[in-house]
């Protein structure tokens, strides 16, 4: 990549290129002022190109090939598209299978964003307004990242002793009799799922908000409460939307991660949860490779009209 | 004047009662006594940090009061919350809200009393026209440039009706042209409204142009409160007259002495004559259209400034490195306490 940008540099030097031959007069054009921001551009371009474009348009490449037991054939099928929404449509109004798995997948997105965006905005809030030095905001912001110093998947587990039948918080709620028996719906359930998701994700909602929230104006708020707002009607006129940018990004974030999740809804869900990560990797666990490309771009595309549906609520590009 | 107007008047007075502003152990505001009587332009003037911007903050209701009182029309208003002292604040960046239109920005208050929003558009409107903004009243404040954005934060301020305007360093993000037009203005739109203004500033020539009452504050202090023209004309201590501009402190018969700078006689030394009281040395001068300003340094080290209309300068023109012999009229210099 490097290379790239250090011939870049020397072909600028016109007087360099011999301008007679044809391979003269097309070097002197790379080399002219209106190329240089291409070849700027040049080293990100070609990282995003290998590492994010080429998997994807492989991924859906080979969502178009055919599989069966032992092989696996280049061909150009909706064959495994066909086989991800078999019987969706006959089978209704009940849902397919595939159906079930996002509308549970969508379920634990829509919970974890809602948690992790009243979590995050409200954390964010006191870090800006009510933090006042700078010194205190950064150590409680490293405070924020302490869980971080440890992997997702000991995070996870370590709610499992917290949690479980005989977990600490079940054995204090019966000591203190305050259940006789222990709470099963603690562990391996939908509650544990969207926990675990708002403990890995809070982070990512705080931060972008964070950023909005600390580009305001104090005076702005001086000047809401000078026209007769109340502190809730300063919140909501001013702070929010003006935190908004922030919001779309951190809610960005969540929903993304959650919906590719098949890791946290696994460990926390004592694999009794369906989702489409889930579905995937066994899938890829089966070699049935184009089939889980298939699901991959069907997920990706429900992924892309989430975004798309939020980023209309905000210029995102303002905010960059 | 009608008796009925003449009691609203009155008991539209502002007061403050020793008021005091301390941060933690500094003391910005130390125990000031004021008193503005309803429909003045009133305009708190001293360098940054003299605390007019404190006092300012206090009579809105954005800082607390350490000590004393905020009275305003017989009612004690020290605790009250800003929006129910009968005051607006026009903020020295506008703080104009970003997300909003010029109209919502204007119709902001009103909103959050729950007027409805044909309502408060309506109202917002006639506010914006007032200070002839109708045709930006869909622009965002980014849209606006500055002295627009002073027309619309003055509008906003303006649309709760209040007994008290108070402008927070209003003129100081404009440019000079602008700043002369924008005064003008005020002036015209507190004679028009006939309110109480409040304008901070640390320009000498802002308050003489627009106020009714100057207040000259240093240290957190009053040094002095008057028309401009008798603070102008008689500034009662060194600092105010230093501040004030356009005065030459000097020692004479042992006493600190003010001489007004258009009241200096410059006389060229050319060996005969009475001994002159103070004599100098021109070090520079400076042609300023209507008037030519000399600077002379006297033997005893004091800088002096002389300004002459160009006529009167020409009859015996000076340059640099002239000796001078400087004099005033009697009744010219007066005598400064401190």
């Amino acid at each position: 990549m490097s290379d790239g940008g250090a011939g870049g540099t020397a072909l600028l030097r016109p007087s360099a290129v011999p301008a007679t031959t044809g391979v003269g007069v097309w070097l002197r054009r790379l080399a002219s002022r209106a190329a240089a921001p291409y070849w700027q551009a040049a080293p990100l371009a070609l990282v995003f190109a290998f590492f994010f474009v080429l998997p994807l348009v492989v991924t859906v490449v080979v969502s178009l090939w055919r599989y069966n037991e032992y092989s696996i054939t280049p061909a150009l099928v909706g064959d495994n598209y066909a086989s991800v929404f078999s019987g969706c449509l006959a089978e209704l109004p009940s849902l397919c299978l595939t159906f079930k798995t996002y509308l549970s997948t969508l379920k634990f997105c829509v919970l974890a964003w809602a948690l992790t965006l009243l979590l995050g905005f409200t954390v964010a809030y006191f870090l800006t307004f009510h933090v006042r030095s700078l010194t205190g905001q950064m150590t409680l912001f490293l405070v924020c990242t302490i869980p971080f110093w440890t992997s997702n998947v000991i995070r996870m587990i370590s709610w499992v002793p917290l949690l479980g039948r005989n977990g600490l918080v079940n054995s204090f709620l019966v000591s203190a009799g305050l259940t006789r028996e222990p709470l099963t719906w603690l562990l391996f359930s939908d509650f544990s799922v969207a926990l675990a998701f708002v403990h890995l994700y809070t982070m990512f909602m705080i931060v972008p908000i964070f950023n909005s929230m600390s580009r305001i104006d104090r005076a702005l708020l001086e000047a809401a409460r000078d026209a007769g707002a109340s502190g809730w009607q300063a919140l909501w006129n001013v702070v929010v939307p003006l935190s908004k940018p922030g919001i779309v990004i951190g809610s960005i974030f969540v929903v993304t991660m959650v919906m590719g999740d098949y890791v946290t809804i696994g460990v926390m869900g004592g694999q009794q949860i369906a989702s489409v990560g889930k579905v995937i990797q066994v899938q890829l666990s089966y070699l049935q490779f184009p089939l889980a490309a298939a699901n991959a771009v069907v997920l990706l595309a429900v992924v892309l009209m989430v975004i798309a549906a939020m980023t209309r609520l905000v210029d995102v590009r303002k905010e960059l | 004047m009608p008796p009925s107007e003449s009691a609203q008047a009155s008991a539209a007075t502002l007061e403050l009662v020793e008021t005091t502003k301390r941060y933690g152990g500094v003391v910005a505001v130390d125990a000031i006594s004021l008193r503005i009587s309803a429909g003045t332009y009133c305009c708190l003037l001293g360098p940054s940090g003299c605390g007019k911007t404190s006092t300012l903050r206090m009579i809105a209701g954005h800082e607390t009061v350490s000590a004393g009182a905020v009275v305003f029309g017989g009612h004690e208003i020290t605790d009250l919350p800003p929006a129910r002292r009968g005051t607006a604040m026009m903020f020295q960046s506008y703080a104009l809200f970003p997300h909003l239109t010029a109209l919502d920005n204007v119709a902001f208050a009103l909103k959050m009393r729950g007027v409805d929003r044909v309502a408060r558009h309506a109202r917002a409107a006639e506010v914006l026209a007032l200070v002839a903004m109708s045709a930006y009243a869909d622009r965002r404040p980014g849209e606006l440039s500055g002295g627009q954005q002073q027309r619309v934060a003055l509008a906003r301020a303006l649309i709760t009706e209040p007994k008290i305007l108070l402008l927070d360093e209003p003129l100081s993000a404009l440019d000079p042209y602008l700043r002369v037009r924008m005064r003008a203005e005020l002036k015209r739109l507190q004679r028009e409204l006939g309110i109480t203004f409040v304008h901070v500033t640390h320009s000498q020539e802002e308050a003489m142009a627009l106020a009714d009452l100057v207040v000259v504050m240093n240290e957190g202090r009053i040094e002095q409160q008057g028309s401009p023209r008798e603070v102008f004309n008689r500034p009662r201590t060194e600092f105010v007259a230093r501040f004030i501009g356009g005065h030459n402190v000097v020692t004479a018969r042992g006493a600190r002495v003010a001489v007004r700078a258009d009241r200096l006689q410059l006389r060229r030394l050319n060996g005969h004559g009475e001994a002159p009281p103070t004599k100098g040395t021109v070090t520079n001068v400076e042609y300023q259209g209507t008037v030519v300003q000399t600077s002379v340094t006297a033997d005893d080290g004091t800088e002096l400034i002389a300004l002459a209309p160009e006529q009167v300068f020409d009859r015996e023109p000076l340059t640099p490195g002239t000796r001078v012999a400087v004099d005033w009229e009697p009744g010219a210099a007066h005598a400064l306490t401190q």
